[in-house]
């Protein structure tokens, strides 16, 4: 992840990077350097950035992810409606195009802030930190950073968010967590929403759905949900998000953050830890600032 | 459709590992890539000409090493193959695996054009071992 920590060193690969000091040839002579580093170290330096304001101000950030027309946006409104009163809420809003979501949020009475993307399929951490910039953090319990609707790329940024959350719909079929992989795997909870509509699309079989989702090795909780106020409505999510807030809440009191459980490669670099395990967690350590966004703060 | 972002994240760590090396141009570029961390090498490969244009690795050969799904299980003990979508132990079937490989998405090693390291015996402290990290 940063080659300023060394915590892609595993003792798998740490022969590669103690040398005693040269370069390795190849056999035409060419200075060859071991490297090492996640393709995204950019991003995810920016996450881990993001993750500290967020730890900061004392907030729950959570990622949402979807395929196009999952209820995301619906979901947010209902739980706006249902929490309003008990937590305060902000959101960040992902899409190519438009300020609809992001008005339709702030008509519950809540700060919203619309990343209009262009043309790109997921947010990243750089986008996330600049909206960040627009929202008083001080005034929030939990931050909803709803990605652009997409059930491949978002799965590959981190934004420095503590939880990751993919909606599988009822309409897109049961076998989205075996085509998609990689975004099912993410996920920290996993919302089958619009359940009510389970009774008109009966080939919809949820523990099918379930099913394909624990052949990732995946203990996500799985909880199903119905935004529109009939049915199974979305209690057991309110519950879920409530235990994560205080969770959230004692790990800052205790100094400590988390990351969604499959952080990509990080979870198999770092089963290495231990006699080799040179990462410090604070945060704040050698955090490069020169990524041509203008910072208008330090680290506490 | 990500691959392009990824490609120019990947060319801003080339240009600054090359920079701090005093590279002259970068020779081949190797990356480590699993079915898990949703990067398709192909995409990838395509996008690189486009993101390298007119940087010091412009004409570096690009190899990409796929790496493949493995799990290791929690309850047997066993380490297999895995397929993407079936992350199941091999040999007892369980649910309870660790990814062992499969997920990474790695700049794995550079191979660099250095002018003043062409006699690395003579002037070994001409490029320093902290660089490797």
């Amino acid at each position: 992840m940063c080659e300023t920590c060394g915590c892609n060193i595993t003792p798998g690969n740490e022969h590669l990077v103690q040398a005693d000091g040269k370069h390795a040839r190849t056999a035409d002579g060419r200075a060859a350097v071991e490297v090492l580093e996640s393709l995204l170290g950019e991003n995810d330096r920016q996450a881990q950035h993001n993750r500290y304001h967020f730890d900061s101000h004392g907030l729950l950030a959570v990622n949402l992810m979807s395929s196009p027309g999952a209820g995301k946006t619906s979901l947010l409104e209902a739980t706006i409606e249902a929490l309003g009163d008990e937590l305060r809420i902000a959101v960040v809003e992902g899409d190519l195009e438009t300020e609809n979501d992001a008005e339709r949020i702030r008509a519950k009475g809540v700060d919203a802030i619309q990343i209009a993307t262009g043309s790109a399929c997921h947010l990243d951490a750089h986008m996330v930190h600049d909206a960040l910039h627009r929202l008083d953090l001080a005034d929030v319990d939990i931050l909803f950073i709803e990605n652009v609707g997409n059930l491949v790329c978002p799965a590959s940024f981190d934004l420095g968010q503590h939880r990751n959350i993919t909606l599988l719909s009822v309409p897109e079929g049961d076998d989205k967590p075996a085509k998609y992989p990689v975004m099912f795997r993410a996920a920290d909870l996993v919302l089958l929403t619009k359940s009510d509509l389970l009774q008109y699309l009966d080939d919809f079989d949820p523990q099918r759905a379930e099913g394909y989702l624990r052949n990732l090795a995946s203990n996500a909780p799985f909880l199903r949900l119905s935004a529109r106020g009939h049915g199974d409505g979305i209690a057991p999510w309110l519950d879920w998000l409530r235990a994560e807030v205080l969770e959230q809440r004692r790990r800052v009191e205790r100094g400590e953050t988390v990351h969604p459980d499959i952080q990509k490669e990080g979870a198999a670099l770092h089963a290495g830890e231990g006699a080799h395990h040179r990462h410090h967690h604070a945060h704040g350590h050698d955090h490069e600032h020169g990524h041509g966004h203008g910072h208008g703060h330090g680290h506490g | 459709m990500h691959e392009l972002s990824v490609c120019l994240s990947l060319l801003e760590q080339v240009e600054r590992i090359a920079r701090e090396n005093g590279a002259e141009r970068v020779e081949r570029i190797l990356l480590r890539i699993g079915p898990l961390s949703g990067v398709e090498a192909s995409l990838l490969a395509n996008a690189y000409p486009l993101a390298a244009a007119g940087t010091v690795a412009e004409h570096a050969v690009l190899d990409i090493e796929a790496a493949p799904v493995r799990v290791g299980c929690d309850d047997c003990g066993a380490e297999t193959e895995a397929a993407a979508n079936r992350l199941l132990c091999g040999a007892c079937g369980s649910h309870r695996t660790r990814l062992v490989s499969g997920d990474e998405m790695l700049l794995a090693r550079l191979e660099l054009h250095v002018p003043d390291v062409e006699n690395p015996q003579s002037d070994p402290g001409s490029v320093g071992g902290d660089r490797l990290l």
